[in-house]
């Protein structure tokens, strides 16, 4: 049994002092016209004219060709050209000096303000453009150098250093950068003269050998090798033929590693760095005298 | 209220509610897209730019697929340490031809916008292999599987088609030689006309292995990341 009264109760009493209403009733029900919060209305007029003095002072309005500029000039082009133009302008005095200073006299009893410079600014050009092949670190990985040791393909005094990372190594874009090419003696040579000349290297390197083999493989390695690695065994710069009786390998010195090098000889690149005297590099002078720098720095410089 | 008792009558009416909603929304997206489709400076004109080669865009097809965006942004932003560490900043026309965009907004690894002619192929082999042979710290997951799955042209053609029909202004030539283009791309030799009908574009055998491998793709599409646009020649317009 249901009471009508009770579900639909009469017309809603206004009392005195009760703000107007919406004119919106539901059963009964009517809305309170309240006004809105001060604070609240005021923040919204205040967001509104924000949003129009926004597209005076901004780029906003689309028009016929373009959008109006707004007054107050504002491009983010504009700015970072400027932001660069003010850096380099800081810092071109120094660099100036940087790349008029003889290689050699950038160090901490000569120059130590200039030495500082290249060392800061070298390790942050590092890890941007070198770390990624010879390890933030630069201890290298397989068949990228390790730039701390003492063993140096193409040289490790600090004019050898900056040659190779302006020029580069094989690579196709700068005619400057150093180049060999190892022969790849699969079909050169025997199984058994590959397997034997394999031997011999692991004998002058120092590591457990076959010596039958070893020995047969020094004919071998005397006819087809020395003439780059030399008769010892000690590599040479000047061909970027590394030394063969240290325990410094780039491709892995034990024995499965030194037969693929053989069969397949190996091709190391490096890009050239270099855009002013290569002009095929990203790096200017500066920067890469001041890589040059760090790099020597790391231990293994001469 | 007297001026906006009229409105009770849209608020009563469901339908006229939803038709003048819609028309109102309709209004704000006109004025907000349309202007980017006849102003003159929404994407520059600059030397370079091209469609991407079949190679190259089997690759970004790669890179879509393995979800490389989740972790690399394209997009070099105006402000002046990303320009010092990854070059100058994108342009908009850098992706004109991308559809999708692959701008991006996260950077669990870098900016790969320039990353082109930046490494060598064997670098690229060697990290996409195992990231952490070269990279020690890196986080990247390895893809060595890419160096093993043998890619054919099959339908390079039509995908081609797709991106003209978005458009992408690939020629009736450039789809007729799609899929020789495709191979070709990926050799030392072969003289298709890839690079005349793709200026700029790399041709060598960038994996070291004789046949098309999504390897060969993907790094070809990498190398050839934001080295289109010749800057020696470009003049910023700073309307923007």
């Amino acid at each position: 049994m249901s009471d009508d009264k009770n579900q639909h109760p009469e017309e809603q009493i206004l009392m005195e002092g009760d703000p107007d209403t919406t004119g919106h009733v539901w059963d009964g029900i009517k809305e309170f016209n309240n006004p809105l919060p001060r604070w609240w209305l005021w923040t919204f007029y205040a967001t509104c004219a924000w949003g129009l003095l926004y597209t005076i002072l901004y780029p906003a309005w689309p028009l016929l060709d373009r959008a109006t500029p707004g007054i107050l000039g504002y491009s983010t082009r504009a700015i970072v050209a400027e932001d660069i133009a003010e850096f380099d302008a800081m810092n071109a005095p120094i660099r100036e000096q940087i790349e008029q200073v003889e290689l050699a006299a950038i160090t901490p009893a000569d120059n130590p303000d200039l030495y500082n410079y290249a060392i800061q600014g070298g390790s942050a050009i590092f890890a941007t453009w070198c770390s990624q092949c010879h390890g933030s670190g630069a201890a290298g990985a397989v068949g990228y150098p390790n730039l701390l040791d003492d063993d140096w393909l193409w040289g490790g005094s600090i004019d050898e250093i900056h040659y190779t990372i302006s020029h580069g190594i094989r690579n196709e874009d700068d005619p400057s950068a150093h180049y060999s090419e190892m022969t790849a003696f699969d079909e050169i040579l025997s199984d058994e003269e590959i397997a034997s000349v394999v031997q011999y290297v692991l004998n002058i390197s120092g590591q457990e050998h076959d010596a039958t083999l070893a020995g047969a493989g020094e004919t071998v390695y005397l006819d087809n090798c020395a003439s780059c690695h030399l008769d010892d065994g000690s590599g040479d710069r000047f061909l970027g033929a590394p030394n063969l009786t240290d325990a410094i390998w780039l491709y892995g010195g034990d024995e499965a590693a030194l037969e693929e090098t053989v069969r397949y000889s190996r091709f190391g690149v490096m890009p050239p760095w270099s855009a002013d005297a290569s002009g095929a590099g990203r790096l200017s002078e500066a920067e890469v005298r001041s890589v040059s720098v760090y790099v020597h720095s790391l231990g293994g410089g001469e | 209220m007297a001026s906006l008792d009229g409105h009770k009558k849209i608020e009563t009416n469901a339908t006229l509610l939803l038709t003048l909603s819609f028309l109102v929304v309709t209004i704000g997206g006109i004025v907000e897209i349309a202007p980017l489709f006849y102003l003159e400076n929404t994407i520059e004109d600059v030397d370079g730019m091209r469609p991407y080669s079949p190679l190259e865009l089997a690759g970004r097809e790669i890179y879509i697929r393995e979800g490389c965006y989740v972790c690399h942004s394209q997009m070099i932003r105006p402000i002046r340490d990303e320009v010092e560490r990854y070059g100058h900043y994108s342009l908009a026309a850098e992706s004109q031809y991308d559809h999708p965009f692959q701008w991006g907004s996260k950077r669990t690894g870098p900016d790969l916008a320039r990353v082109g002619g930046r490494y060598s192929d064997e670098w690229h082999v060697d990290h996409l292999i195992d990231p952490q042979s070269v990279v020690p710290e890196s986080v990247m997951p390895p893809y060595a599987f890419l160096a093993d799955r043998v890619i054919q042209p099959t339908y390079i053609a039509d995908l081609m088609e797709t991106h003209r029909f978005v458009g992408v202004p690939y020629t009736d030539e450039m789809i007729e030689m799609a899929a020789l283009d495709f191979v070709e791309q990926a050799t030392d030799f072969g003289d298709s006309g890839v690079v005349d009908r793709y200026p700029g574009a790399q041709q060598r055998d960038f994996d070291g292995n004789p046949e098309v491998t999504e390897m060969d793709a993907m790094v070809a599409y990498l190398q050839m990341l934001g080295t289109l646009v010749d800057f020696s020649t470009f003049t910023p317009e700073e309307s923007r």
